[in-house]
């Protein structure tokens, strides 16, 4: 699939702003069933300084400064994609979870690299709770990839998607005691209960594509950023799951960034010099191309 | 100095010899008595002048040194005690001796280690070759919160991460040292050892020089340079600054002591800014660029963009900037990686690996649980090890197996298993003791010594010295000043002449730094703003209640007495004191009051609550005094409390008079002392500004009071400091108009209102300010606005007779007036103290 991607970010502020400092990750991912054939980074006022960098994750990172008094900012990501469909592997073929713990553990060759994504992070805790929770999924020798699936579709049955119910900082042990949130909250939980059993997962910013209501046309702006899972399955590398939807991404997910989990990824966060406060509006659009 | 009830009542004679009396602690190694009982050699002249000396002087030098560190307000703040800002640091008035083949092992075992954590951080922070090649593992990295991803692959120049390294030494039964622990974020100590060395070079000059110490000026030398010669820009001037959190932090007086001492600006977060990848000191007269920053801020608190976003002590854009390799942070962002107890069993592998050499200098024996093997060792040893966590910030104290209860030990053991790679396992040593100053006797005391290492341009140098740091008790186990303990200074002896550099009296680079210390950082303005005016508030009120307190205390304190009287309304009508006054003339309650507000430190507007605020903002701003200016501030405090056993009255017209004349010193001195830059100028609007307020006030109540006729007018003088001029000029019992004249209107009474005017007028006139901005300025026209207003009152032809009513010319000038001051104080703290503080979007 080819798609047209539009991620606008508008700051308005109370009072006129001196300096404002941002670090952007809004640059899709090159990855072997993902092309970038293009992408502009608008930026209004023009910052002073736009840089850009490899993070420790390989995601781009943009870092801008906008110098001058201004009362408004609004950071224009445009792309255009190419997403191939993949083949995922065979569930019941991959590793039995036992045996990723331990070689996360031990430190082996192969999962050496994936051994970080086992630990705590600024987000995501481990608790016994949810290794409780997820423990069900994950008998004895279970494949892996079998003992995630089964999760990502319980977490999409037990909770309750609910925009109102968590804001970002929200913490897991509320998430988990109320069964409701979005996609961040779905995926930092499930995150947590895969850390909990010590199998490594990682954290995944991106979009996604939505269908509108059968005969009824797609609304610009309507479509949101998005965030899903990945979980370490040894030889077959990372494999995305998305508890949101519960389903194991393909065409429509379209992958920005990777990390242990948001703090890693958030797509714009900035510290500015002014008093006052400020509105923020997002809209993403995934428009097919042809 | 009190003897000890030991001594005094003890119906022996005193042993022979104080050195003589001396017993160490069975099973430990002492470092001055061998386990044979012999004196060892090095300190066997020492042991020769403290008997010279003996238990009277020791007791004198040793009140010297307590007496020195209070006064030079050394001190160490204790986050969980209450009373714990700003506690007095303890020195125990005998060194610890080191002798110079000893320490030149110990020295070079330092340097490789500085040398060896430095490479760890080269390679973490880069390839991470070392948990590619398992010599790692990879928990240690990758758990580890000391670990900043965002700076990975940020390398600093010469790729020195650690300009500062500092490792808790401790000394095993066999004699050998050991390293306890490294701190290599941001190491705190060097400054309180400099402090130590100074004071003790004065208790016990005579032993300092025949002992030939090795001197520690050398070191911070090198330091200096070594941290000028890495700015990345303006290698001819580089601007260096220390940061600090402020404070509040535990070490504050100690980044204070290091930035006088070393010539560096002492800046806050908010005094730094990041514009175009660099990073600029916010001053009144502008952005100044910063080449090399010391920090003494954890890094994870130092950039609120890309570190801890919770954090406002930092600087947005921080680690941009040192990416972008436009400042040079020291120690680097990130080198707290290494502080982990974790490495310790890694250290001799990683010794072979990266440097090719052997370990020098031995690790304290440490289990990292991460592995099965080492997790089994530990729970099967308990009893005989302390089990910490791998990373700081986990929380939780250290646990000696030996002493927990069989609960304790299974919740233990069972988070052990849970997380193993979170625990580490250390032997528990039996520290070495030294003989200490306790109770008018030599007693043995553990010790800890904190050793330093700096960067040169070809390496690393040892401080020749460190901290040693004593735990109160004999047999306590836990040594750190955050749990209470003293300090020692530590000497390490040489075999050969010593130099005496010292950088006290300043160098020649010192004096080319003095242009960074000029430039005022616009949050230190706004102190200094404050500082002037509390210090005059303050003074205000004392001399209200010292014009009260006179006349309750003296010959005729009888409630007939009009004046007392009419001061009493006009303490009511100040607000000072309450209603119920008014009327009754009972004196007993009055009294209480009275007191109540000198001592009282709860008591909003109490003189100790103002002297509390007045002592915290010269805290905040305490790099900016001299270290007399600052003794003051200390004596203020300590002159305020009720002395025991005095007659409160009486003792309180003293106190009351004590601290105008410390008040007095403290004006002094900032007239006489302080550079005439703005922040002088910042204190002196700051107290004129005060003072013109409180003399409208005094004469605004006094007026509305004025129907007791004239009997107000002598205290009114006495409170306006005038009474000799008033009688000088009128040779008269006083009269309204005169005293109005004097208070309100007379130019060259440095008391009236007028001269405030005049005065502020004058600084105002040098406030730094743009020069395309308009003259003159708002604060300039508010004050040319309140001068033409006094020039159309003519006060001294104006009748103010007893029971008439005030003429509404004067109360509307004083109220106008009013108003237009406080117009004034908004205008500059809008201009020059609203630097926008940065949130998060």
């Amino acid at each position: 699939m080819l798609y047209q991607l539009v991620h606008r970010t508008l700051y308005q502020y109370d009072n006129a702003v001196s300096v404002s400092h941002h670090i952007v990750r809004v640059t899709p991912r090159t990855l072997p069933r993902q092309r970038v054939l293009d992408f502009r980074l608008e930026v209004n006022p023009a910052p002073m300084v736009q840089t850009t960098r490899e993070d420790y994750f390989g995601n781009t990172a943009g870092f801008l400064t906008v110098e001058g008094a201004h009362q408004t900012l609004e950071i224009t990501a445009r792309s255009q994609i190419e997403v191939l469909a993949g083949e995922p592997p065979i569930a019941e073929q991959t590793p039995a979870w036992e045996t990723l713990r331990e070689d996360c553990r031990a430190g082996a060759p192969g999962a050496r690299e994936a051994s970080q994504f086992t630990f705590d992070s600024p987000l995501v805790r481990r608790r016994d709770e949810f290794a409780a929770y997820a423990a069900s999924s994950f008998p004895v020798q279970q494949p892996i990839m079998v003992g995630a699936m089964q999760l990502t579709r319980r977490i999409f049955e037990d909770f309750k998607f609910d925009p109102k119910a968590t804001t970002v900082a929200t913490p897991l042990e509320q998430v988990f005691a109320e069964r409701k949130g979005v996609c961040q909250d779905f995926a930092q939980f499930q995150i947590a209960c895969l850390r909990s059993l010590g199998l490594p997962a990682r954290y995944v910013s991106g979009y996604l594509e939505t269908l509108p209501p059968p005969g009824r046309p797609k609304l610009t702006g309507a479509d949101a950023s998005h965030a899903w899972v990945q979980v370490f399955c040894g030889e077959a590398g990372w494999i995305d799951l998305d508890p949101t939807n519960n389903l194991l991404p393909g065409e429509r997910h379209i992958i920005v960034a990777c990390g242990r989990d948001f703090s890693d990824v958030s797509p714009v966060r900035g510290v500015i010099v002014g008093s006052g406060k400020h509105q923020l509006k997002v809209s993403v659009d995934v428009a097919p191309v042809g | 100095m009190s003897a000890s009830p030991e001594t005094t009542e003890s119906p022996l004679p005193p042993p022979p010899s104080l050195v003589g009396g001396y017993a160490p602690l069975p099973g430990t190694f002492d470092e001055m008595v061998s386990a044979e009982g012999a004196r060892r050699p090095h300190w066997e002249q020492m042991a020769e002048s403290l008997d010279r000396l003996g238990r009277d002087e020791l007791a004198v030098r040793a009140e010297n040194a307590r007496r020195m560190l209070r006064e030079n307000g050394v001190t160490y703040n204790i986050y969980r005690d209450v009373q714990g800002l700003d506690r007095p640091w303890e020195l125990d008035p005998i060194p610890l001796l080191i002798p110079p083949e000893e320490w030149r092992q110990v020295e070079a075992g330092l340097a490789q280690r500085t040398r060896l954590l430095n490479e760890v951080l080269v390679d973490i922070y880069g390839p991470q070759r070392l948990v590619k090649d398992g010599l790692l593992p990879p928990a240690l990295v990758y758990a580890n919160p000391g670990f900043l991803r965002p700076c990975h692959g940020v390398q600093p120049a010469q790729g020195l991460f650690l300009l500062m390294h500092a490792c808790d030494l401790a000394r095993s039964a066999d004699g050998q040292w050991w390293i306890l622990s490294d701190r290599t974020q941001a190491p705190s100590g060097a400054g309180y050892a400099l402090e130590n060395r100074i004071v003790m070079s004065r208790v016990l000059p005579d032993e300092f020089r025949n002992c030939r110490v090795q001197r520690l000026a050398a070191f911070f030398q090198s330091t200096r340079d070594t941290l000028r010669s890495l700015a990345p820009r303006h290698r001819e001037h580089p601007n260096v600054v220390l940061l600090t959190p402020g404070p509040y932090n535990e070490t504050y007086f100690e980044h204070v002591y290091l930035a006088k001492y070393l010539g560096f600006p002492l800046v806050e977060g908010a005094d730094l800014t990041v514009r175009d990848r660099r990073v600029f000191l916010k001053t009144l007269e502008g952005l100044q660029p910063v080449d090399v920053i010391v920090r003494r801020l954890d890094d994870t608190f130092s950039d609120p963009l890309e570190l801890r976003t919770d954090s406002f002590l930092g600087v947005a854009g921080l680690v941009e900037a040192a990416r972008a390799g436009n400042v040079m942070l020291a120690n680097a962002l990130g080198s707290g990686a290494v502080e982990t107890p974790a490495l310790q069993p890694f250290l001799p592998g990683l010794c072979r690996e990266l440097l090719g050499e052997e370990l020098k200098l031995p690790g304290v024996a440490t289990w990292w649980c991460g592995q099965p093997k080492e997790l089994d060792y530990v729970i099967d040893h308990l009893d005989a090890v302390v089990v910490k966590r791998s990373f700081a910030g986990l929380g939780s104290e250290p646990a000696f197996g030996a002493n927990l209860s069989s609960t304790q030990r299974e919740k233990l053991i069972a988070e052990m298993r849970a997380t193993p790679h979170e625990f580490v396992a250390q032997e528990r040593m039996a520290l070495s003791s030294a003989p200490c100053w306790v109770q008018q006797q030599l007693e043995p005391r553990p010790l800890v010594v904190r050793a330093f290492v700096s960067a040169t341009r070809d390496g690393f140098t040892v401080m020749p010295g460190g901290l040693t740091r004593i735990s109160h008790a004999a047999g306590d186990p836990v040594v750190s000043m955050q749990s209470g303990g003293g300090s020692k200074d530590t000497w390490v002896l040489s075999d050969g002449p010593v130099s005496s550099l010292t950088l006290l009296q300043g160098s020649q680079q010192m004096v080319r730094m003095e242009r960074a210390a000029v430039e005022v950082p616009s949050r230190v303005a706004e102190n200094l703003f404050w500082l002037g005016r509390y210090a005059e508030r303050l003074e205000d009120s004392i001399r209200i209640l010292r014009c009260l307190v006179a006349r309750l205390a003296g010959e005729a304190r009888y409630e007939q007495t009009p004046e007392l009287n009419a001061l009493v309304r006009l303490g009511v009508r100040l607000d000072l004191l309450s209603e119920r006054f008014r009327e009754t003339g009972a004196s007993a309650p009055l009294e209480r009051e009275i007191l109540s507000l000198i001592y009282q430190a709860h008591r909003l507007g109490s003189v100790r609550e103002v002297l509390d605020r007045l002592r915290h903002i010269a805290f905040v701003v305490r790099d900016r005094f001299t270290s007399d200016s600052w003794r003051i501030f200390n004596k203020l405090q300590s002159d305020a409390r009720l002395k025991p056993g005095k007659i409160p009255l009486t003792e309180a017209l003293n106190v009351l008079n004590t601290l105008l004349f410390d008040l007095a010193a403290f004006s002094g001195l900032a007239g006489e002392n302080m550079t005439r830059g703005h922040g002088w100028r910042f204190l002196e609007v700051g107290r004129r500004l005060e003072r013109a307020a409180n003399v409208i006030t005094l004469v605004q109540a006094a007026l509305a009071v004025g129907a007791e006729g004239a009997v107000i007018l002598e205290p009114l003088l006495e409170i306006g400091d005038s009474v000799i001029t008033y009688r000088r000029r009128y040779f008269a019992v006083p009269q309204w108009a005169g005293v109005l004249g004097l208070l309100l209107a007379e130019e060259s009474n440095p008391r009236s209102l007028i001269f405030q005017l005049d005065m502020l007028e004058e600084r105002v006139a040098h406030l730094p300010r743009d020069a395309s901005a308009p003259r003159p300025a708002p604060e300039e026209q508010v004050l040319r606005e309140m001068k033409l207003r006094f020039a159309a009152v003519n006060l001294e032809t104006m009748e103010v007779a007893p029971h008439a009513a005030v003429p509404p010319a004067v109360s509307g000038l004083l109220a106008a007036t009013a108003a237009d001051l406080r117009k004034l104080s908004d205008l500059l703290t809008h201009h020059y103290f609203s630097h926008a503080d940065p949130r998060l979007s």
